[in-house]
């Protein structure tokens, strides 16, 4: 341990554990009390909360990782507060004039009613707006009635979908059995910090041979706004179920948390398959990159069975900082790894993410479709690992890395790495880095479209093969929503 | 409907038209032949719009108008058109996709509703098959792995589709077989209108044979040096360019 690790593990113990139990907060600062009284305000088990504490232990022998190619001041830890019950409203913006003008501007774009964007931006309503808000909301898609009847068909199939914290008090053997059997505690500083930490999330089984009958975006979109910063998901298809789930929102989200450490684990049994999408567009800061979040996210998927298949989209367009890598683990054997990418950075953004797919088993194959998109003064990478491992006889991967510059100030980075440890394995890997041609530009405006149409245009046209994955109904959304991060971004 | 009067354009600071004039009367087609070099692409970029070429002295009107001030998609939506002689790829975009938003980005200037997609994909099949492009080039992204010959039916669909009052036509010859070379010759001639007009930029008289202009003119190191009827373009192909100078 070094000494200044140890220097802060001490400090901690000398304050000791003094807060009041029925505060809904604790003060700042991490230490083993703060996680007894998360532990505990959660109501959960002995086994759950030493899971954690082994979590914080081997936390404090680790350093943050500096491998990534971005940049941040220094995170103090020990000033971040790691338990509070709903934010009070004194906390954020008191009425929407204290938001960013450009924020309120999107909103309006993406035509997201003025009630709707106090919540996002957690203003607190009145209660005139809070009646409204219900009764628009009902008007419009009717959402209490909507969740009763997904809930209702759900778990007719005995599909079983919930916040994590449910999920600990009704099924705790499921809970037992499979969390951390994908992230580990110990497998990187931020998965470890999310382990000791987190609050809450989602927890998804789908049980045998059941095809679960809707996007699990719809449900989830209703349900489960605020869910916080160390959010936890553990999503499991058990044999020969199918699951497709999508997380996030267009709408730009405000947070005061600006550390944002997720953790999700996605387990396919034997021909079980998993399709997890995600639209990401946490607020990026100002335009000199201030007050955006850091998204230190750790994703991924395990194939245990045969013939299992799990598969990433994602469409990453906000944060200041993204380090992300969706992986999969293929385990048995024929299974197979997606992993299709739009990451989008503008002004000061930095992005660093990718994917990592390790071949265990015969036979399994593994996909990687990338597209980087940088503008402004943003900087872009991609990072990915392809291992095969010697049992993995005739295994199979593509990977495709395509950057895309928008201007002259930004910048695109690919780092991929390729370890083969059998000789049977088939590996294609293209790359391509191409800026938005002032010809291409030219050409469609000669045929009557607006510069920023024409950048939109070649941009979507850049990102096709990805956005196809995408869940239907989301593909429009998604387009939508990098033309918007794309305004004002040529010229 | 085009009048150009004593254009000077600089490329980097280099002089590549020196005092050019033309005029283009509504409801005829000129063609404008040189040797490499002589400004017939710079010209037709100007016309244009693109980027890169500084207007030093002179002017050129569109109707009345001060073409020089517009931005390029006005110019489009205007009913300018340029047959591009190497048309870009914008991979992932759908060519038919592409040619409607175009569409409706003119339809719109002009006050008029977007087209219907059914109908528009009639328009298209049409115009396809008049210009002899194939199926199921439509549905690939625009130019994108199109073979040269391909890319210069593209235009020429593009154009048939689009209407324009004042189409340019930008070598649109080069790299084609005498069949191919045919049928653009004929989408050209189905266009040929009282109320709109060709400019016609080419190296070869073999086009000509095709598309019959009404004048002829011989563009030299920046100027035109010569002009008359049909006939001056057998004349330079027999004669070439060097004993005009």
């Amino acid at each position: 341990m070094s000494d200044a690790v140890k220097e802060l593990a001490e400090r901690e113990y000398r304050y000791g554990f003094t807060t009041d139990l029925d505060e809904d907060r604790v003060p700042p600062g991490l230490n083993e009390d703060v996680i007894r009284i998360i532990s505990q305000k959660k109501g959960e088990p002995e086994w759950l909360l030493e899971w954690r504490l082994d979590a914080y232990r081997a936390w404090l022998k680790m350093r943050e990782p500096t491998w990534a190619r971005v940049e941040y001041p220094p995170i103090d830890f020990q000033a971040i507060t790691y338990y509070s019950a709903p934010k009070s409203a004194s906390e954020g913006p008191k009425s929407l004039d204290e938001v960013d003008p450009e924020i309120l501007e999107m909103y309006e774009k993406l035509g997201i009613s003025l009630v709707e964007q106090k919540r996002l931006q957690g203003i607190p309503l009145t209660e005139e707006e809070q009646g409204a808000s219900r009764v628009a909301v009902d008007a419009v898609i009717d959402s209490v009635s909507v969740a009763t009847t997904f809930k209702e068909e759900l778990e007719k199939q005995g599909i079983i979908f919930c916040s994590f914290g449910e999920a600990v008090q009704d099924h705790p053997e499921l809970v037992r059995k499979y969390l951390g059997t994908v992230v580990p505690t110990t497998d990187n500083f931020y998965a470890a910090l999310n382990s000791a930490v987190f609050t809450d999330g989602s927890f998804c089984y789908i049980p045998k041979g059941v095809r679960c009958p809707m996007e699990l975006s719809t449900y989830f979109r209703i349900n489960a706004a605020g869910t916080g910063q160390f959010e936890r998901t553990l999503l499991i298809a058990d044999e020969g179920s199918y699951v497709s789930y999508l997380e996030g929102c267009t709408a730009p989200q405000r947070d005061e948390n600006q550390l944002h450490a997720a953790v999700v684990e996605l387990v396919a049994h034997e021909d079980a398959e998993i399709k997890y999408s995600t639209v990401q567009n946490w607020y990026p800061g100002d335009k000199d990159g201030k007050g955006g979040i850091y998204n230190f996210v750790t994703k991924r998927g395990l194939c245990e069975g045969d013939r299992s298949k799990i598969s990433w989209t994602q469409v990453e367009t906000g944060s200041a900082i993204t380090w992300k890598y969706p992986s999969c683990i293929l385990k048995g054997d024929d299974s197979q790894g997606e992993f299709y990418s739009v990451a989008l950075t503008t002004n000061k953004q930095q992005a660093d993410t990718g994917t990592k797919m390790v071949h265990i088993g015969r036979n399994t194959r593994s996909t990687i479709i990338s597209k980087g998109i940088s503008a402004g003064e943003s900087q872009n990478t991609y990072r990915g690992q392809v291992k095969i491992l010697p049992g993995a006889e005739g295994a199979r991967n593509y990977s495709q890395c395509d950057s895309l510059l928008i201007g002259a100030d930004c910048g695109a980075h690919t780092f991929p790495f390729i370890d083969v440890r059998n000789p049977t394995a088939q590996m294609e890997h293209e790359a391509t880095t191409s800026k938005v041609g002032e010809d291409q530009i030219f050409y469609c405006q000669q045929r009557g479209l607006s510069e920023q149409d024409a950048v939109n245009l070649i941009v979507n046209g850049f990102c096709k093969s990805v956005f196809r994955q995408l869940p239907m109904e989301f593909t429009v959304e998604a387009q939508n929503l990098l033309n918007l991060k794309l305004e004002g971004a040529v010229g | 409907m085009l009048e150009i009067n004593n254009l000077h354009v600089e490329v980097d600071g280099k002089p590549i038209l020196k005092g050019l004039s033309l005029s283009v009367p509504a409801g005829e087609v000129h063609a404008i032949m040189g040797p490499n070099g002589s400004g017939k692409s710079t010209l037709a970029n100007v016309v244009a719009g693109k980027d890169g070429y500084e207007v030093t002295e002179g002017s050129i009107t569109y109707d009345g108008k001060d073409l020089l001030e517009m931005d390029p998609e006005e110019r489009a939506r205007e009913g300018v058109f340029l047959a591009f002689q190497y048309p870009v790829e914008i991979p992932g975009v759908n060519n038919t996709y592409f040619l409607r938003e175009s569409l409706n980005a003119i339809r719109k200037h002009r006050d008029e509703e977007e087209v219907d997609a059914i109908d528009f994909l009639d328009l298209v099949q049409e115009k396809a098959e008049a210009v002899g492009l194939k199926d199921k080039l439509l549905e690939r992204s625009v130019n994108a792995g199109f073979s040269g010959g391909e890319k210069k039916r593209n235009e020429v669909f593009q154009m048939a589709v689009l209407e324009p009052r004042l189409a340019v036509l930008d070598e649109t010859d080069s790299g084609l077989d005498i069949d191919a070379l045919r049928t653009v010759a004929d989408g050209v001639n189905r266009l040929r209108k009282p109320d709109n007009a060709f400019l016609v930029i080419t190296h070869y008289q073999r086009l000509l044979d095709h598309i019959v202009p009404d004048v002829v003119h011989v563009l030299q190191d920046g100027r035109i040096v010569k002009t008359g009827g049909k006939e001056l373009a057998l004349e330079l192909e027999k004669e070439g360019y060097a004993d005009l100078a």
